[in-house]
């Protein structure tokens, strides 16, 4: 399976890359309120079997993709 | 078998990860206070014989990939130094060495990107906080020290329920004097303490300040405090 993995900083962290990223959209004239910067990453499972995929990249991102002090995490499945 | 050594040098391993830039000055500042400091690569398993106390050193492992210290916490060596602070050993983590721990969970909070999203390189005025912890005994408390930085990511990181629990357990020992914040870190924090008392960490470089001819020599007062309390866990073995 192929499992994405989007990493956020969590709602109310100071994210000072999002911040630096919404005053350069402004300053090119986008009416933009807020943007928030983080990380994607692809993963193929070694798996055809959606939960265990999902087990896994639960997994990953607990011990390895995701700070969970300053980040959550997403995870989308679907089959390669 | 290995004999004591008749110079009695308590055995300080530094741990080389690749990336690892600061390795060869805690080395050399850690050697001339008195203590045997050979490296070790994070493949090894173990740590030396007789190992008195541990340096994670600073630099980039493993490029800082995903977050610093995310990679480097994997490493064969790691679970060493987690049994050896488990037991009570001493481990101080500088910098990036400060970030793996925090990534292994052996200090509380985490580093993140500086406010400024500058690489700062500078000295900086610190304040201990406590002088009662194995690594600030050289220290007076309230003194000011004078140590460079030097990191892009070193914001120090905890919740406010986080903060709150170590200021009342006073694991906070060194802050950034005010309005000397390099990085944006909460509460000014500089270096944490574990619970414990006896894994410390630091963003500022103590092993970059203990030679006159470079400015401050205020390192020594840490680093000193380390090899003192190592010396002393030597004793505690014979």
């Amino acid at each position: 399976m192929r499992a994405t993995v989007l990493v956020r900083p969590k709602h109310g962290i100071l994210d000072p890359q999002g911040q630096a990223v919404e005053s350069s959209l402004r300053h090119l004239g986008f009416d933009v309120s807020e943007a928030r910067v983080g990380r994607l990453v692809d993963i193929d499972v070694a798996t055809d079997d959606r939960g265990e995929a999902l087990a896994q990249v639960e997994q990953m991102c607990e011990r390895l993709l995701a700070n969970p002090l300053i980040e959550s995490f997403e995870i989308e499945l679907e089959h390669a | 078998m290995t004999e004591p050594t008749r110079e009695r040098r308590p055995v300080v391993p530094v741990v080389v990860w690749p990336g690892s830039n600061d390795d060869r000055d805690a080395q050399l500042a850690l050697e001339r206070l008195g203590a045997s400091a050979p490296r070790v690569w994070h493949t090894d398993d173990e740590l030396p014989r007789e190992t008195a106390a541990v340096v994670l050193p600073g630099g980039f492992s493993f490029g800082d990939y995903l977050r610093c210290g995310a990679i480097a916490r994997f490493s064969p060596i790691v679970p060493a130094i987690e049994a050896f602070a488990a037991g009570g050993g001493l481990v101080l983590g500088i910098c990036n060495g400060f970030q793996i721990l925090t990534e292994a969970g052996l200090l509380p909070g985490t580093l993140r990107p500086n406010e400024s999203l500058s690489f700062v390189c500078r000295d900086v005025p610190l304040r201990v906080e406590r002088a009662d912890t194995q690594f600030t005994s050289r220290c007076a408390d309230g003194q000011e020290l004078t140590i460079p930085v030097k990191h892009g990511d070193g914001c120090w990181f905890a919740d406010d329920e986080l903060l709150a629990q170590l200021e009342s357990t006073g694991q906070v020992v060194l802050r950034y004097a005010a309005d000397a914040n390099p990085n944006g870190s909460v509460a000014d924090v500089a270096g944490v303490l574990s619970a414990d008392g006896n894994v410390f960490g630091l963003m500022p470089h103590p092993e970059h300040a203990v030679d006159a001819l470079l400015g401050s020599t205020d390192g020594v007062l840490i680093l000193g405090s380390l090899v003192d309390a190592a010396r002393l866990s030597l004793a505690e073995l014979v």
